[in-house]
């Protein structure tokens, strides 16, 4: 386990209207690790990971990205997000455009690279998840699955330094689950820090380094998944982990 | 192929039979007041229906013509024109407040006058618009008038900009969330957003609209001949005038209107299509040959035109 951590979470809130979503959360990961997210939905996963790349504005506390707020002056928003980038439920792909072109966009506009570099580490990652055949394609001529693959590729083509799973599954056929997860267990073993908010157990207990269960907006437990799925200290976790497999 | 020449013949069929229909109506009933009349005779000395619009074609069509080249001339300029306002617009109305205080204030005032732009320009009628702004100039400046043909664009401009910064805004507001969060979770700006992202999808999106505007200006700019704008009504009245046809003059100018503005929908449509983009896309290698580039076609539900 490394020591400094990249993205260190304190007494986050967030707040829509009256209802408190998030409620002092505390978290760090460090560079190499993998930390699954689990829990009930409205438990607030999505909105902690949308504070993380600010795609929602903590309403309290602070998030450090290697010891700066990322919310202050200092931290060039744009920069930040390319470096911990975002992977959606429904893909977000860009529609007007194909598969590689979704792949070098942001490269060309955000990092500056050349078209030529920006194509070739856009087929460097559509190659690893499998996707280079498809580089012609638009979104709406895809699968689900080969949509989010694409996605994955597009967050990956950013050399980012960390990535964002929200619920990367949730919104696809079973059939098409496996090779997502495929390409996620791939990218957790050649070391990407991720933070993976999932409702596959499966996943989150044999890839990840670490487990968070979250309930009412708040962190229960965060410890190894040989602890929670086997063991769990709060109750709360026991009886979440109990009814999704009494399932 | 095939389909295609079909498609351009059914087209020109379709012209004609509208074109015939509209001449034929009021020659039947004509003919229906003449057999109550005596017949013979007024046949004779006075020329006919088909006649006089043969003359009027013959003899005036440079009058239509020229009427036909300003008419379209302010209408295209006019809706590019509207567009490009309500482009404009649009991005400002949509984009999200500077957490600079002085930027937000002025991005606030600006889009309140916007607002008022819109109001005013589609809650009263371009006839009075044209007449409030061309006399207006000339009771602002003691008389001098402006050019006629640029006032009529002027005016065609800024009336169907007020409805395109709708349209636009509307555009922009039913593109799904989802793609302005996908460009920023790789750190596009919001301007950046908007162009690569954004905006071609609005554009193909809002296109059978912008062509409804454009077809409603053709026709519309009739009105601009309450300041004398030369278009195709004002050479009509002209015409009207000098061969004391009145009726056969506006069938010919109306059956004109309906070319002009059927042939731009096709055209429009035509775009649209080609802004929809390719239906079909390449897969390059296979299973068993990895130069392999296979065509896929998607099939498309039931396309309706």
């Amino acid at each position: 386990m490394s020591t400094e951590p990249i993205i260190q979470i304190t007494h986050l809130k967030k707040q829509f209207g009256d209802h408190l979503v998030l409620d002092d959360i505390n978290l760090s990961v460090s560079k190499g690790e993998v930390v699954s997210v689990i829990g009930a939905s409205g438990s607030g996963k999505s909105t902690m990971l949308r504070c993380i790349n600010l795609l929602e504005n903590p309403t309290a506390g602070e998030i450090l990205y290697h010891g700066v707020d990322i919310t202050s002056k200092e931290n060039d928003l744009q920069k930040y997000r390319a470096s911990v980038g975002m992977v959606f439920q429904q893909f977000n792909l860009f529609n007007n455009m194909t598969a590689l072109e979704n792949c070098t966009v942001g490269q060309i506009k955000v990092l500056k690279r050349s078209k030529e570099e920006a194509k070739e580490t856009a087929m460097t990652y559509l190659r690893k998840v499998g996707m280079e055949q498809f580089i012609n394609a638009k979104p709406a001529q895809l699968s689900g699955g080969q949509k989010q693959r694409v996605a994955i590729a597009r967050s990956l083509a950013m050399s980012p330094e960390m990535l964002l799973f929200d619920e990367p599954t949730s919104a696809l056929d079973p059939q098409m689950v496996g090779e997502v997860l495929t390409v996620m267990r791939q990218l957790a073993s050649e070391g990407l820090t991720m933070i993976v908010v999932t409702h596959e157990m499966a996943f989150a207990r044999d890839v990840s380094s670490r487990v968070v269960y979250m309930e009412g907006g708040v962190i229960c437990e965060d410890d190894v998944p040989s602890v929670i799925f086997k063991k769990p200290n709060n109750p709360k976790t026991a009886a979440f982990l109990q009814r999704f497999f009494a399932n | 192929m095939y389909h295609q020449s079909k498609r351009y013949f059914r087209f020109f069929v379709f012209l004609f039979c509208a074109a015939l229909l509209l001449s034929a109506l009021p020659v039947l009933t004509a003919a229906a007041a003449d057999g109550a009349a005596a017949p013979a005779e007024a046949a004779k000395s006075e020329p006919g229906f088909f006649e006089n619009v043969w003359k009027i074609l013959t003899e005036k069509y440079p009058l239509l013509l020229r009427g036909v080249g300003q008419t379209m001339l302010i209408s295209l300029v006019g809706t590019v024109a509207g567009l490009l306002i309500g482009m404009l617009t649009g991005i400002i109305r949509t984009a999200p407040y500077s957490k600079n205080a002085v930027l937000c204030f002025f991005h606030k005032l600006l889009n309140k006058i916007i607002s008022v732009y819109v109001e005013i320009f589609r809650g009263t009628p371009m006839m009075v618009q044209a007449m409030v702004i061309y006399w207006g100039y000339a009771f602002a400046t003691g008389g001098s008038t402006l050019p006629l043909i640029p006032s009529g664009i002027f005016i065609v401009s800024i009336n169907t900009g007020a409805y395109m910064a709708e349209i636009v805004r509307g555009g922009i507001i039913s593109i799904d969330k989802g793609q302005f969060e996908g460009a920023a979770s790789i750190g596009m700006s919001h301007g950046q957003t908007m162009l690569s992202v954004i905006i071609p999808q609005v554009m193909r999106n809002i296109l059978p609209s912008v062509s409804n505007e454009f077809v409603i200006n053709i026709k519309d700019t009739s009105v601009l001949n309450v300041i004398g704008v030369t278009e195709l009504y004002y050479f009509a009245g002209i015409i009207k005038r000098e061969t004391f046809k009145t009726f056969e003059t506006y069938l010919i100018v109306c059956v004109i209107y309906f070319i002009l503005t059927f042939t731009v929908t096709r055209l429009l449509r035509l775009a649209e299509k080609k802004l929809a983009g390719k239906e079909s896309y390449t897969i390059f290698g296979s299973q068993s040959d990895p130069e392999a580039e296979i065509k896929v076609k998607k099939e498309e539900p039931g396309y309706v035109d």
